[in-house]
C-alpha cells in the first residue's frame, strides 16, 4: 500500500503539522540499541560530510562565477579584439583550471559518500533523488568535462569561435550542475511530489516537476548562484585592487577591478533581495530553522524583537546578553510590527535544529552581505568623484573583502544545512536513521585520512592559485606555467592570428 | 513489454565499460609514470591524456550516480560493503586529477606531484580491482544492508583482482602510448606492451580459474547446460585477441594493440556478465530486486536515451581535436 503525499494540501510543512507528528503520536521513535551502538560512527559520518562538502563546495563556489566571468571576457575580446580581454581571459583561465581540476576530485568524493556513508538515505531516497543526480552528471557534468579540454589546451586546433563555444558549454555546464544539485538539496528542505512505499522508501509520484520544483528550490537556487557570482567578483575585485595598489596604470587590473565592482554594485543589492524572498519561503515551510536563525526560543504573540547579537543558551531556552530591537523580526518576516511569530516552544524538543549553530552562521552571512553591499556603494561613490583607480583605501578594503564571498556561502550552507536538522528528509527522514551500518574505526580512520589529504592537496591548490594571482596580468599573458618556453604541446600558447589581435 | 530493469542494467553496465575504457588507459599511464624519462617522455605521456582526463573519469561518476538512481538498494549495500577501497579509490582519484594542474604550476616540486600521480593512479586501480573482486566473491547482507564488517572485502582473490587490474590498465596506458606518440616514447611503450600482454593474459587465466570455485551458482552458469556452450568459447577468443596483440606490438599499425586490449577487456567483462548475471550482488540480490520503481526508471531514460548520444558525439569530437600524435614541439 502507498501511501499518496501530493503537492500543498495534504502535507504541510507548517508548525502544526511537525506539532501533529510529534503530538499524536509521541515522540519520533528512538533509536533502536543496535543504531545507539552507531553512534559515535553516526557522529564522525556527519562531520565527515561536513567537512567534504564545504572543501568541496568553495570550488564550485568560485568557478561557476569565474566560468561566466571567463565567456564574458572572451565575449568582449572577439566582440571588441581588445588585448586586454584576451589577457584577463588567460590569466583568470589558469586560475580556473586550478579551481576546476580541485572541484571535479572533491566532487566525485561527494557522489559516492552518499553510498559509502549514508546508504540507508539512499536507500530510501534513491528513487526520488538518484535520477536528479544522474541527470546532472549527463547535462552538467560531461558537458563541463567534454569541453573543458578544448577550453584550456585547444584554442590553436579549433579556431577562435570553436573556442569561444567551448567556453560557453563549460560555463552553461557548471549552472545546469548548480540547477540539479539545488533541486535535490531543496527537496531534502521541502520534498514534494512522492509517495512513501511498503518498504519506507520514496517513491515519485505522477509528476516529475512537483519534486525537480519543489517550494525552496527557486529560491534557493537563484540565492545560490547569486552568491557564487558574487564570491567570484569579490576575488576578481580583490586581485585587481592588490594589483592597483602597486601599479594603478596596469590595464589589465583596471579593468577587472572596474568589472567586479560594477557586479557588487548591481548583484549585492539584488542578493539582499532575493535572500529575504528565500528567508520568508523557510518560515512558510520550515519554521523551525528560522526560529533557530532568529534565536526565537520563545513565541511572541504580539510581535518578535529582532535579536541582534547575543549568546543563545539552548540548555536554558534564552538567548543571553540579547542584544534587540523590539518588534523588528515580525516587521522583516511578517511586514507588521504585531504580528505573532511563534518559537521553538511550539516544536518538539527532539525536532529542534541546534540553534547555536544556525543563528551564528546565519548573522555571519547576512553581516558579510551588507558589507559587500557597502563596498559596492563606496566603489560607486569612488567613480563619482573620479577616485576609483586612485583610492588606497578602497582598494584596501576590497582586498580585505576578497574572501568574503566563500566565508558567506559556507555560513549560509551551515545555516540552511544544520538549520535541517535533525532530519536529511525534513520531517520525514531522521540523519540519524540514515546513516550506513559501518563500524566506527572505519568512519574515524577515512575521516582522519580526508582530512590530512584535503589539507595537503587543497592547501597545496590555494597556494598555487594566490601565487597566480600575485603576478599582475601582463600583455602578452600566456598559458605558460614556467614563464619561460611553452612547455604545454597543446597549450593555450597564442597562435600567431591570436597574437595579432592581443595587443 | 520491454524490461526497463534489463535496459537500466545494459546502460550501468555500458557506463562501467566505458569508464574502464576511457580512465583505465589514463590510470596506465599513471601506473607506469615512474618508468618514463624525466622531462620531455613524462611531459609527453601527460600531454597525450591532459585534455580527456575529466571526461574519462565523468563515466565513473555516472555509473555511481547511476547505480544510485537505477539500483537505489544495490547502491546502499555494495558502497558500505567496500567502505575502505572505496574512500582509498576516491583519495587516489583526488591525488591523481590535482597532479595534472599542480606539476605545472610547480617545476620546484615535479617530481612530488609525478609521485602524488603515479601513487594515486595504483592506489585507485588496485582498489577498484578489489572492488570487483569483493563483488565477486560474495557480500554479506541483511536485510536492506550490508551486514559485514569493515574489512571483509580483504582476501588473497581481491588481492588477485587488484594486480590483474593494475595490468590490464598498465597495458591499455602502454597501447595508448603506442597510438599517440614516436620515437624513444613509443619504443619505450612497446617494451611495456610485450611484459604487460604476458602479465595481463597471466591474470586473466587466474581470475577466470579461481573464479567457478567462490560460488557454487557461478560453476552451475559456466559448466553447467547451455553456459557452457558459451564458455567454452571464451579461453579460445582469448587466446586468439591475445595472440593477435602480441603480433601488433611490433607490427606497424599503431592504433592495433590498443584496440587488441580493449578487446581482452571486452572478453573479460562479457565473463564477469556470464558469472554474475543476472545479480548485481552475486547470489543476493537480483537487478529486479534492486531496480528503482518505473516511474524513476522511465524519467530517466528519457534523459539518457536523449544525452549520451549527445554525448558520446562531443566527446569523440574532443578527441579528434587532440588527434594524431602529441605534438613534439615546444619541448626541445
Amino acid at each position: 500500500m502507498n501511501v499518496k503525499l501530493g503537492r500543498g494540501a495534504e502535507f504541510q510543512y507548517s508548525t502544526g503539522r511537525l506539532l501533529l507528528a510529534g503530538g499524536a503520536s509521541g515522540p519520533a521513535p528512538l533509536l533502536n540499541p543496535r543504531k545507539t551502538a552507531m553512534l559515535d560512527a553516526l557522529l564522525l559520518a556527519r562531520i565527515q560530510f561536513a567537512f567534504t562538502v564545504s572543501f568541496h563546495f568553495i570550488f564550485p563556489a568560485f568557478s561557476i562565477g569565474l566560468a561566466s566571468y571567463l565567456m564574458v571576457l572572451e565575449a568582449l575580446w572577439l566582440k571588441t579584439g581588445n588585448g586586454v580581454y584576451a589577457n584577463l581571459y588567460r590569466y583568470w583561465l589558469k586560475i580556473f583550471a586550478l579551481a576546476f581540476g580541485m572541484g571535479v576530485v572533491s566532487g566525485i568524493v561527494m557522489s559516492y559518500q552518499f553510498g559509502t556513508n549514508w546508504s540507508v538515505f539512499s536507500d530510501k531516497a534513491g528513487p526520488v533523488i538518484g535520477p536528479l543526480m544522474a541527470y546532472e552528471v549527463l547535462t552538467a557534468f560531461f558537458l563541463e568535462a567534454g569541453f573543458l579540454g578544448v577550453m584550456l589546451f585547444g584554442i590553436n586546433k579549433v579556431g577562435l569561435r570553436l573556442h569561444f563555444v567551448a567556453t560557453c558549454m563549460v560555463a552553461l555546464g557548471t549552472f545546469i550542475s548548480a540547477f540539479w544539485i539545488l533541486s535535490v538539496n531543496s527537496w531534502m528542505q521541502t520534498p514534494t511530489g512522492f509517495e512513501i512505499g511498503a518498504n519506507g522508501q520514496f517513491l515519485p509520484g505522477p509528476s516529475w516537476w512537483a519534486i525537480v520544483f519543489n517550494p525552496s528550490f527557486p529560491y534557493r537556487l537563484v540565492h545560490t548562484v547569486i552568491a557564487a557570482y558574487l564570491t567570484t567578483a569579490f576575488v576578481v575585485g580583490a586581485v585587481g585592487a592588490w594589483h592597483l595598489l602597486k601599479d594603478k596604470t596596469n590595464p589589465g587590473a583596471r579593468k577587472m577591478f572596474s568589472m567586479a565592482m560594477w557586479m557588487a554594485a548591481i548583484v549585492a543589492p539584488i542578493q539582499i533581495f532575493a535572500g529575504d524572498l528565500h528567508g520568508l519561503n523557510t518560515l512558510e515551510h520550515q519554521p523551525a530553522k528560522v526560529m533557530a536563525m532568529e534565536g526565537h526560543y520563545d513565541s511572541h504573540p504580539e510581535g518578535a524583537p529582532l535579536i541582534l547579537f547575543g549568546i543563545p543558551n539552548s540548555a536554558e531556552k534564552r538567548v543571553d546578553y540579547a542584544l534587540e530591537i523590539p518588534k523588528a523580526s515580525s516587521l522583516i518576516l511578517k511586514h507588521d510590527l504585531n504580528a505573532p511569530l511563534a518559537g521553538l516552544d511550539t516544536i518538539p524538543e527532539d525536532q529542534h535544529p541546534p540553534v547555536g549553530v544556525v543563528f551564528w552562521s546565519f548573522r555571519i552571512m547576512v553581516a558579510l552581505g551588507f558589507a559587500m553591499l557597502g563596498l559596492g556603494l563606496w566603489s560607486l561613490a569612488a567613480r563619482y568623484r573620479k577616485r576609483f583607480y586612485d583610492w588606497p583605501l578602497l582598494h584596501r578594503a576590497a582586498i580585505a573583502m576578497g574572501p568574503s564571498g566563500f566565508v558567506a556561502v559556507i555560513a549560509g550552507w551551515v545555516t540552511t544545512e544544520v538549520g535541517r536538522q535533525p532530519f536529511t528528509v525534513y520531517g520525514l527522514l531522521r540523519t540519524a536513521e540514515s546513516a550506513a551500518p559501518l563500524e566506527a574505526p572505519a568512519v574515524a580512520a577515512s575521516l582522519v585520512a580526508f582530512i590530512v589529504v584535503y589539507f595537503a592537496v587543497f592547501g597545496a591548490g590555494t597556494f598555487y592559485i594566490l601565487k597566480l594571482m600575485a603576478k599582475p596580468p601582463q600583455p602578452h599573458e600566456t598559458a605558460d606555467p614556467s614563464g619561460g618556453k611553452p612547455i604545454r604541446a597543446a597549450g593555450i600558447t597564442p597562435a600567431v592570428a591570436v597574437e595579432g589581435r592581443a595587443s | 513489454m520491454i524490461d526497463l530493469t534489463i535496459i537500466w542494467a545494459a546502460i550501468i553496465a555500458f557506463a562501467v565499460a566505458a569508464y574502464v575504457v576511457m580512465d583505465g588507459f589514463d590510470l596506465g599511464i599513471g601506473i607506469l609514470f615512474p618508468t618514463f624519462r624525466v622531462g620531455g617522455e613524462r611531459d609527453r605521456a601527460m600531454n597525450s591524456i591532459a585534455p580527456v582526463w575529466d571526461g574519462n573519469e565523468t563515466w565513473l561518476v555516472l555509473g555511481g550516480g547511476g547505480l544510485m538512481a537505477a539500483f537505489p538498494l544495490a547502491y546502499a549495500i555494495v558502497l558500505p560493503a567496500l567502505y575502505a577501497p572505496l574512500i582509498a579509490m576516491l583519495l587516489g582519484l583526488v591525488f591523481r586529477g590535482v597532479a595534472f594542474e599542480f606539476r605545472w604550476r610547480d617545476p620546484g616540486h615535479r617530481r612530488f606531484w609525478d609521485i602524488a600521480f603515479c601513487g594515486g593512479s595504483v592506489v585507485a586501480t588496485f582498489a577498484q580491482g578489489i572492488t570487483l573482486g569483493a563483488l565477486l566473491q560474495g557480500i554479506h547482507v541483511e536485510g536492506r544492508a550490508y551486514g559485514g564488517g569493515w574489512w571483509d572485502w580483504l582476501t588473497p582473490f581481491t588481492l588477485l583482482t587488484g594486480v590483474s587490474l593494475m595490468s590490464g590498465y598498465a597495458l591499455l596506458g602502454a597501447g595508448w602510448l603506442i597510438w599517440k606518440t614516436d620515437g624513444p616514447t613509443q619504443a619505450h611503450a612497446r617494451k611495456h606492451a610485450r611484459m604487460l600482454t604476458i602479465a595481463l593474459v597471466g591474470a586473466i587465466v587466474a581470475v577466470s580459474t579461481a573464479t567457478p570455485f567462490l560460488d557454487a551458482s557461478y560453476y552451475q552458469r559456466w559448466f553447467g547446460w547451455p553456459g557452457v556452450l558459451a564458455a567454452a568459447q571464451m579461453p579460445l577468443l582469448v587466446a586468439i585477441a591475445a595472440f593477435i596483440l602480441w603480433r601488433s606490438i611490433d607490427l606497424g599499425r599503431d592504433w592495433l594493440p590498443f584496440a587488441m586490449t580493449l578487446i581482452l577487456f571486452g572478453l573479460s567483462m562479457a565473463g564477469l556478465a556470464i558469472s554474475i548475471w543476472p545479480d548485481v550482488i552475486p547470489g543476493r540480490v537480483s537487478i529486479w530486486d534492486a531496480a528503482a520503481p518505473e516511474r524513476s526508471q522511465v524519467f530517466m531514460l528519457i534523459g539518457a536515451g536523449l544525452l549520451v548520444p549527445v554525448i558520446l558525439a562531443y566527446t569523440a569530437w574532443a578527441y579528434w581535436v587532440f588527434r594524431g600524435k602529441v605534438d613534439e614541439t615546444g619541448y626541445h
